[in-house]
């Protein structure tokens, strides 16, 4: 009797196989933007704008051209003549490449410089002189409104104040009746502050226009290499075949690495003016004052609830800072994101939401931060406000989910805002949670401590959200819409290439899109080849952010894994001298029904589609398939944190955070693990350090390393992770996306735990981060503390 | 801009190159001698990408110029393991998953290695302070301190080997 496979063994399904990407990664070879050196090439800096808002008078490049080694100097006014000193934004605005008018934002782009090396390429920029005309800036969406506001976007015909889209969805009038009805509204208000997604590696690309043969090449730092192709194509209007992104080796995403950036842009001209390869490798201040950022959004609230603890509605309203253009990457039809994913966990009847968006003097972004488009900030307000029902209803806060989270036997559960929940076990996920903090243990402990004068809090977030855009039928960017792609190609020895539209930054597609063909072929993972980040060779993707690899790429590469699987079928048919109807699959090999020992691998399956298949058949073994999601799939997570806060100083410590995550079935555990601690050191950020503030002239305060504060190893908490298993019903394999869920549901478990510390103050809010002078101001005289800039300067 | 002459043992190999006077270590190693291991994150020194080691402990080599290693000996991450084989630290980041981008590897690993030359049997503490001035963003650092342990647990045992 033939051997079954041990799939594990073989890396398939469940495996955590080690890493193939990380042998390059270790020995210092991988390959990044910044690695590659191409004949000829140049080199590119990008000056930029030292004020917040002002008029252009005038720009002087006279000394930069005189400059030996400057090859290029260009200015707004020239990328005009090409028709690029603006380009479309992702959400159908307009953003300037390199400004002409105005400048709109500190760190806008106003000029660049191409030089034989980037030193002199920067000296060549630090002699521009350009006169500006300083205009007041604006730095938040209050100011934005004010009815004295200066105009931002005076470049925008029929524009006449600062409001960038308006949206609502839900039941209004439904929801006005629940609130008529209810026990106890619960209000609150707050401000998710604008973060940047930071990887290590900054942005950049190497343009390579070939005179010759029209075609250009661009290696860049991109999540999403075919969308930057179609984009290319519309901005630059270039031939779309002869136009190739590559993405090779990418040191961190987390959403700053979707959108188009002007210094790609001037790239690219500059190689085509120039006809060389022309690099441009952005610098830290420049990442983090012009490249997309994430949330920076305010919240007011409320929910309707009863007595017993059950709420009948909720009703919010968003205000939006976008910056100074509206560049949020973000699916067309929804304008503030996926944000009414908001109470989606929850069993409420009714829901209704408005959102403004406005500009302000503060770069472009909105890009989903680790998030699948604004769902981190709908969890974070959906779990701040669960807390603070919780507390005016005087219910203990785990009780209070309970209450009101969806049931196992609810799904598929469709949410007030139109969304349909695929599954789930929500209840089980606390439990889990709960029993592992020891939670009625650390209510007694935390009693005790107070007692004694020591501040102990615990924090709950329950979270849900959509992960894996589309359906085709409501999600699009720019008008494709959101599937993706796999190809695949057996050779006649049974090693196999898989060819996938998304792109690794750090995920490990290399390791664990290979395991799903394991699981549906049997070929071992180790015989399977990987490759993706090149558009010309690799069929067409939407790109690697929001979770969706796994749920969208994945799928498509169980798909097209079982289309070769059906071909493969016939070859054994052949070989095994049966009838199709007449084979049977196991893991690795089919065999004829009833006779066990009489089977062909797919491997000699493999061979005989190149040496012996049947008269009339098509030779070879090889496949593509487009999937196009039926849903989103929908994790869930459970996260507890306990804390102790020093109520002299504010400072606060964590003491334990336990994670229960349910991301379906794990294709590589270890893997799933690493993405989830990954994920919660960022909501730890935000919560305790991590943002980007102004003050009242608009400078950007957060622009580097030294102000911009990042976790080290030092104060990162440990982290104790849980899982609870339900297979999502509509994908091949059973998967859900799992990369962002605990940035997306972290912050509120942090803010909660520090709040629930400081219960007995009547504090309803701190805004994050929750500094400890936030935290002292608080206690001190017991109030909320905000953080909305501008911050106040020192001579304040 | 006049160049001087630098010479400087990379990995073991002395090398003599003409440099400008600004051009800074990391661009040395990266643009003149190709070893594109280390890696340029923030420019202020926080990031540690660019780590290498400088005589045996570990510098910012966004923050050296390349003429103040005249004379001195730099080791870089191409120089950590041999072409067949990976270091017992490159071993332990790929044993217990401590890499996903691979970005800031490279400088995590040369940290690494100068803290278990002074400290063979660190504990997680010593191992997180030792790491605190270089940043990761993709692996929360609790996989990054076991690899380190593992790194350590194997290094002590071939030590203990060879004493035997």
């Amino acid at each position: 009797m033939a051997q079954a496979l041990d799939e594990i063994k073989i890396g398939g399904l469940g495996s955590s196989r080690k890493r193939v990407e990380d042998d390059r990664f270790l020995r210092g070879k991988g390959n990044y933007t910044d690695d590659f050196k191409l004949p000829g090439m140049v080199h590119m800096e990008i000056l930029r704008s030292p004020l917040a808002h002002a008029r252009i008078k005038s720009v002087d490049t006279s000394k930069a051209w005189q400059m030996p080694g400057v090859h290029m100097v260009l200015t707004g006014e020239m990328a005009a003549q090409h028709n690029l000193a603006w380009m479309p934004t992702l959400s159908y605005d307009t953003q300037a490449v390199l400004a002409t008018d105005k400048v709109r934002f500190q760190g806008q782009e106003v000029a660049c410089v191409v030089a034989d090396d980037p030193y002199i390429a920067k000296d060549g920029c630090d002699a521009i002189v350009v006169e500006y005309e300083p205009l007041p800036p604006i730095v938040n969406p209050y100011q934005a409104v004010a009815e004295d506001a200066p105009l931002i976007r005076d470049d925008k015909e029929g524009q006449s104040d600062n409001i960038c889209y308006r949206w609502e969805v839900g039941d209004r009038e439904g929801t006005e009746r629940a609130f008529a009805q209810a026990d106890l509204v619960s209000k609150l208000d707050l401000h998710y502050p604008r973060s940047h997604p930071s990887p290590i590696e900054c942005c950049g690309s190497i343009a390579d226009y070939n005179a010759a043969t029209t075609k250009l090449t661009v290696y860049m730092t991109t999540q999403a290499p075919h969308i930057i192709r179609a984009a290319v194509a519309i901005v630059a209007e270039l031939p779309e075949h002869m136009i190739r992104i590559i993405s090779p080796d990418i040191g961190g995403g987390f959403g700053n690495k979707v959108p188009v950036y002007p210094g790609y842009v001037c790239s690219i001209l500059c190689s085509i003016l120039l006809a060389r390869p022309v690099k441009w490798i952005e610098d830290k201040t420049g990442n983090l004052t012009s490249t997309g950022f994430g949330r920076d959004i305010y919240y007011k609230g409320e929910l309707a609830l009863r007595k017993d603890g059950k709420i009948l509605a909720v009703r919010f309203h968003c205000d939006t800072d976008n910056g100074a253009f509206f560049s949020d990457a973000q699916p067309t039809k929804f304008k503030i994101g996926l944000i009414h994913s908001a109470f989606a966990a929850y069993d409420i009847p009714f829901g209704y939401m408005t959102a403004q968006g406005t500009y302000t003097n503060k770069a472009p972004g909105g890009v989903a931060y680790r998030c699948s488009f604004r769902v981190t900030e709908a969890m974070f307000f959906q779990e701040r406000a669960i807390q603070a029902a919780a507390d005016d209803l005087g219910m203990d806060q785990a009780e209070f989910r309970r209450i009101n989270l969806v049931k196992d036997h609810q799904f598929p559960f469709r949410t007030p805002y139109g969304f349909l929940l695929d599954s789930g076990q929500y209840e089980k996920c606390l439990d889990v949670a709960l029993n592992a903090v020891g939670y009625d243990e650390f209510l007694s402990e935390k009693e005790q401590a107070r007692a004694q004068g020591r501040r102990l809090g615990i924090g709950i977030s329950t979270m849900t959200e959509p992960l894996g855009a589309g359906n085709s039928r409501e999600y699009d960017i720019l008008g494709i819409k959101m599937f993706d792609a796999a190809e695949l190609r057996v050779h006649p020895s049974g090693k196999a290439i898989l060819k996938i539209g998304s792109k690794t930054q750090g995920q490990g597609h290399e390791t664990t899109f290979a395991q799903i063909v394991t699981h549906e072929l049997g070929i071992p993972a180790a015989d399977i080849l990987v490759q993706h980040g090149d558009t010309d060779n690799t069929p067409f993707g939407m790109g690697t952010y929001a979770s969706r690899s796994t749920p969208v790429a994945g799928a498509a590469t169980a798909m097209v894994a079982r289309k070769v699987r059906a071909k493969a079928r016939k070859l054994a048919a052949h070989l095994l001298e049966v009838s199709e109807e007449d084979v049977e699959w196991e893991l690795g090999r089919f065999y004829v029904r009833g006779a066990p020992n009489n089977g062909v691998s797919i491997q000699e399956c493999a061979m005989a589609a190149y040496g012996n298949m049947p008269d009339g058949m098509e030779p070879g073994l090889e496949n593509n398939a487009y999937y196009d999601p039926p849903n989103m799939t929908w994790p869930f997570a459970a996260y507890i944190v306990t804390v102790e806060v020093d109520p002299e100083t504010g400072v606060w410590d964590v003491l334990r955070m336990v994670a229960v995550d349910d991301c379906g079935v794990r294709i590589n555990p270890m893997i799933v693990e690493a993405q989830i601690m990954g994920g919660m050191t960022e909501a730890y950020a935000m919560a305790n350090m991590q943002f980007i503030t102004f003050d009242a002239d608009g400078n950007c305060v957060g622009s580097n390393y030294m102000d911009y504060l990042l976790p080290t190893a030092w104060e990162t908490p440990g982290f104790e992770l849980h899982e609870v298993v339900t297979p999502c019903p509509h994908h091949p394999i059973g998967a859900k996306g799992i990369g962002e869920c605990a940035t997306v549901g972290g912050p509120a478990a942090f803010v909660n735990a520090v709040m629930n510390a400081i219960d007995d103050t009547g504090v309803r809010n701190i805004d994050m981060p929750v500094l400890p002078d936030r935290v002292w101001e608080a206690l001190k005289y017991k109030r909320d503390v905000s953080g909305m800039p501008p911050v106040k300067s020192d001579a304040e | 801009m006049e160049e001087r002459r630098v010479t400087v043992t990379v990995n073991g190999e002395p090398r003599s190159v003409e440099v400008e006077p600004r051009i800074l270590l990391v661009h040395l190693l990266r643009e003149v001698l190709g070893l594109t291991g280390s890696h340029i994150g923030c420019d202020t020194t926080n990031c540690g990408a660019c780590t290498v080691l400088f005589d045996g402990l570990p510098v910012k080599s966004c923050t050296m110029f390349a003429v103040m290693a005249d004379g001195h000996e730099v080791m870089t991450v191409e120089g950590l393991g041999l072409s067949s084989e990976l270091h017992p630290i490159q071993e332990g980041f790929r044993e217990e998953h401590g890499l996903q981008c691979g970005f800031c590897t490279p400088g995590m690993m040369l940290t690494s290695k100068a803290l278990l030359q002074e400290n063979p049997n660190p504990t997680e503490e010593d191992i997180r302070w030792a790491l605190s001035g270089n940043l990761c963003r993709c692996t929360g650092y609790q996989n990054i301190v076991k690899s380190v342990l593992w790194a350590a647990e194997k290094l002590r045992s071939e030590a203990g080997a060879i004493s035997r």
